[in-house]
């Protein structure tokens, strides 16, 4: 029973990562999907939510919950901001203008928060009731892992149900499937794409600040991480939550795995997998096919 | 009889449950000045994605000249004679007229696989272009680029490039779409200027163009081929009338 | 048939194509400048160096990504296989002669670009970008994976025979380095120019300009589109084993993300599609990175970036770009007869 163990160790540890790349992801697929605009800056509203989060929380004493909460708004009306004034000037554009744009928005990015707030990690202080172990029956496991899982849980199954039953998930899906078309039926894409921005952002946010205890959180958080969000979105199939969140979980159990037994030059396994992946399907595993 | 150069049989495609073309068999020969026809949504374009390879169909076959072009690419299909220009206009906008016409010549005589010799040394490949571009009477043009043209005669760049393919048979899908009724005559003046051995086949909405140009005119409603036949026969058939004044009812 | 058409190749359309590859005036310029900075600056010529090599680099890039249009994430991968080629050549198999191990980088990275390119080219958008980008990554996953024979990070030091027997490689003063290499990318330059104004060229133009009209002109744009990909990786193959003969040293951040994307920030910076975007482009981020990101930086990282924003939104075509929408300016404000056509 003790390879059993590990088994569970392993699987709850990778899918607490899993969670928390599907959280932060899961914006820049729907993102993706709906406008097609490649946008490299997603690191770094994930970053700046974090930072809001865990300095709230460090500084002026806030709770958990709330400054999610917190988390979650500013960045989300902060992507609004940025969205209006200067992501929708290139919806139009080149994908290479957007790859650019983004990656000089990323740049001044981790540039204010070096200036303003200094490069080194911040740490998080998680709530008495979060740390620990907790008694799984079959296992213990670390407390915060597992409640990142049902968080995660909760978000798929909450967003999933958006995406099909409410009336503004349906108009999503189908300007995903086909924005002419959905243009053509009357639906407001562009102010479908900024709700949709908004509400990316703000998830990334939360996904800056749940992960901050494990994945860590500086300045650089906003491109270390870049290429796994991007490899989710590609892998999981653009605009698709379900997608996402199994790529999400396939690579955190992946990348759990790999940094145990293969400590040096894991990553690799993962690069290799996306190519092989993204040539027997380049849409990704849930993506429509072209 | 002309020899028969493109020919359909039992071409179908269909979309999930859309039947977007349905069983079409269609000849046009040598010479042939065909136009086809249709109410909005009957299919026309998807008929000639299939005939160009755009689209591959659900059934059926299409041959050129006899043979079997079902699995060609549209890019084999070019270089064995069928050349087609698009309703939007696909121009090189930011180059000039002269070099949009001679990417299609460069690549017909097989100039464009050159690496080592500057494209200004084949003067062959300048001439032919220059030499199209002046039966079409663009050569004023020649060194403009295509996006200080105004709209009419950019389609006709759109002609001029298939017709630097020198194909066999030639497609104009809409060759006046969007062309502002001043500027229209030098579309039909193109049109009729054409090669008279090629076999041509026109889509159109223009009825004025269609009538002063086919010989034949081919129907096609809801992808399937509802009628045949001349110019008169197809302007005194009542239920084709029908088809279309059905349309503009519900236009309103 | 003769005499009726002669006068269309007299055509000012005709001519203006028929002379789109002579040398223009200016174009001796940038040679003559390096050459002097030789003797004007011979205390930074191991900059200097760097910087020729990253021309290089920036060129081959625009061979893929202004002329054909792909756009990659990842093209330090042949930089780096370039390097590591002629630095494994001359550590394990004692290949210490420096031309002839410019010509095997080249090839290497050549066949590396073709295959990659048959088997990745299929792809678009975003899913290009990530096999692009996941390829090069791959690459310096492994380089650190076999680092007891590419020695990883800390990398391994090479030594290589003078060139021509002549030159020795002088790691200090770097005086034969520069002129080594400034020889081989003036060579290397002749052939991508001759490249770029060839029926080839034009046909790669075309693809960037409207891929989907190209099919129907009857071009086979897959297949150009690889061998302009194994092109432009066999020209960047032979900018990082020149570094890595220059420097006489070779690592695994020859391949790293970060040198993929400073090449595409130099290549729009300068302007792509240009041919001398990315002389401009080099020129600028180097010289302004030398001297800012080692002082400040952080106010370099800002600096760029809103760079990079203010070019995507308002000067897509780099600095070329810019100066050509000048040059159109003032041509109207004097009345020029006839418009130009593209360069």
């Amino acid at each position: 029973m003790i390879f059993g163990i590990d088994v569970a160790s392993i699987l709850l540890g990778g899918f607490a990562a899993g969670m928390v790349l599907f959280i932060v992801s899961v914006g820049l697929s729907v993102t993706m999907g709906l406008m097609g605009f490649v946008n490299l800056a997603h690191g770094g509203f994930a970053m700046i939510g974090g930072y809001v989060i865990v300095l709230s929380m460090n500084r002026w004493g806030v709770g958990f919950v709330p400054a999610m909460a917190l988390g979650f708004i500013l960045t989300a009306a902060f992507s609004v901001v940025l969205e209006r004034l200067l992501y929708s000037r290139l919806y139009r554009a080149v994908e290479l203008d957007q790859v650019l744009f983004t990656i000089g928005l990323v740049f001044i990015m981790i540039a204010a928060v070096t200036l303003l707030i200094g490069p080194e990690n911040q740490q998080i202080q998680l709530p008495q009731m979060l740390r620990g172990q907790m008694d799984l029956g079959f296992t213990s496991y670390r407390t915060y892992s597992v409640v990142l899982i049902i968080i995660g849980v909760v978000f798929v199954v909450a967003l999933w149900l958006g995406f099909e039953r409410t009336r503004m998930g349906a108009q999503i899906r189908a300007a995903v499937d086909n924005r002419r078309m959905a243009e053509s039926l009357g639906i407001n894409v562009n102010r479908l794409f900024t709700l949709t921005f908004a509400f990316g952002s703000g998830m990334a946010a939360l996904g800056g600040g749940l992960g901050a205890e494990f994945l860590g959180l500086d300045p650089q958080y906003a491109l270390k991480y870049l290429v796994f969000f991007l490899i989710v979105v590609a892998v999981g199939g653009l605009g698709r939550v379900t997608g996402v969140f199994y790529a999400a979980l396939i690579i955190g159990v992946l990348d759990f795995v790999l940094k145990q037994y293969v400590p040096r030059g894991g990553t690799l396994y993962i690069y290799a997998l996306t190519i092989l992946l993204l040539l027997w399907r380049p849409q990704g595993l849930f993506g429509k096919s072209a | 009889m002309s020899e028969v150069l493109l020919e359909t049989r039992g071409l179908s495609r269909n979309f999930g449950a859309l039947a977007a073309t349905r069983d079409v068999t269609f000849r046009l020969e040598a010479g042939a000045r065909r136009a086809l026809i249709g109410p909005n949504g009957a299919g026309k374009t998807t008929f000639i994605n299939l005939l160009t390879g755009v689209l591959k169909p659900s059934h059926g076959s299409v041959l050129l000249k006899g043979r079997d072009i079902t699995a060609a690419s549209q890019a084999e299909r070019v270089k064995l004679g069928i050349a087609r220009t698009f309703q939007i206009n696909r121009l090189f906008r930011g180059l000039s007229v002269l070099e949009n016409v001679y990417i299609a010549v460069a690549e017909r005589v097989g100039a464009a696989r050159e690496i080592f010799r500057p494209a200004g040394w084949r003067k062959d490949v300048i001439e032919e272009s220059m030499h199209l571009l002046e039966t079409l009477k663009l050569e004023r043009d020649a060194r403009h680029r295509i996006s200080e043209l105004p709209y009419g005669r950019q389609r006709l760049v759109e002609i001029a490039i298939a017709l630097g393919l020198k194909p066999e048979v030639l497609l104009l899908d809409e060759p006046a779409a969007g062309v502002p009724s001043a500027e229209s005559h030098i579309i039909l003046d193109a049109i009729a200027g054409l090669p008279p051995n090629i076999g041509v086949l026109i889509i159109e909405h223009d009825m004025d163009l269609v009538f002063r140009f086919a010989q034949h005119i081919t129907v096609l409603v809801s992808g399937a081929i509802f009628a045949e036949g001349t110019p008169k026969e197809i302007g005194a058939n009542a239920d084709v009338r029908a088809v279309y004044l059905g349309q503009a009812s519900t236009r309103g | 048939m003769t005499t009726p058409s002669a006068h269309l190749l007299q055509h000012p359309a005709a001519l203006a194509l028929a002379r789109r590859h002579h040398l223009r005036a200016w174009e001796p310029l940038p040679w003559i400048l390096a050459i002097a900075a030789y003797f004007a600056f011979p205390t930074y010529l191991t900059f200097g160096t760097e910087l020729l090599v990253t021309i290089l680099f920036a060129l081959s890039l625009d061979l893929a990504l202004g002329y054909a249009g792909i756009i990659t994430l990842g093209h330090a991968a042949f930089f780096g296989v370039g390097a590591y080629a002629v630095g494994m050549l001359s550590i394990y198999a004692g290949w210490t002669e420096p031309i002839s191990a410019l010509f095997a980088a080249a090839i290497t990275a050549g066949v590396l670009g073709l295959l990659s390119g048959w088997v990745l080219l299929r792809t678009r958008g975003l899913t290009l970008l990530m096999l692009t980008l996941s390829f090069a990554a791959l690459l310096e996953e492994l380089s650190n994976q076999f680092g007891e024979y590419t020695g990883g990070f800390d990398g391994k030091n090479l030594t290589f025979l003078p060139i021509l027997g002549l030159f020795e490689f002088d790691q200090l003063s770097s005086k034969s380095q520069y002129l080594y290499v400034l020889a081989v990318l003036f060579l290397v330059f002749l052939v991508v120019r001759s490249i770029i104004y060839s029926p080839f060229g034009q046909s790669l133009t075309g693809i960037r300009e409207n891929i989907l009209r190209m099919p129907a002109v009857g071009t086979p744009v897959q297949s150009r589109l690889v061998m302009a990909y194994g092109m432009s990786a066999a020209v960047a193959g032979v900018a990082g084993a020149l570094l890595a003969q220059a420097t006489l040293f070779v690592n695994q951040t020859f391949l790293s993300l970060d040198r993929s994307a400073a090449v595409i920030i130099i290549l729009i910076l300068g302007g792509y599609g240009r041919l001398y975007g990315a002389f401009i482009g080099a020129i600028a981020y180097m010289a302004l990175s030398h001297f800012l990101s080692k002082a400040y930086p952080t106010a370099w990282q800002l600096g760029l970036g809103l760079l990079l924003v203010v070019i995507a939104l308002f000067a897509r075509n780099g600095v070329l770009g810019i100066g050509e929408r000048l040059w159109l300016f003032v041509g109207w404000r004097f009345r020029r007869p006839g418009n130009r056509a593209a360069p």
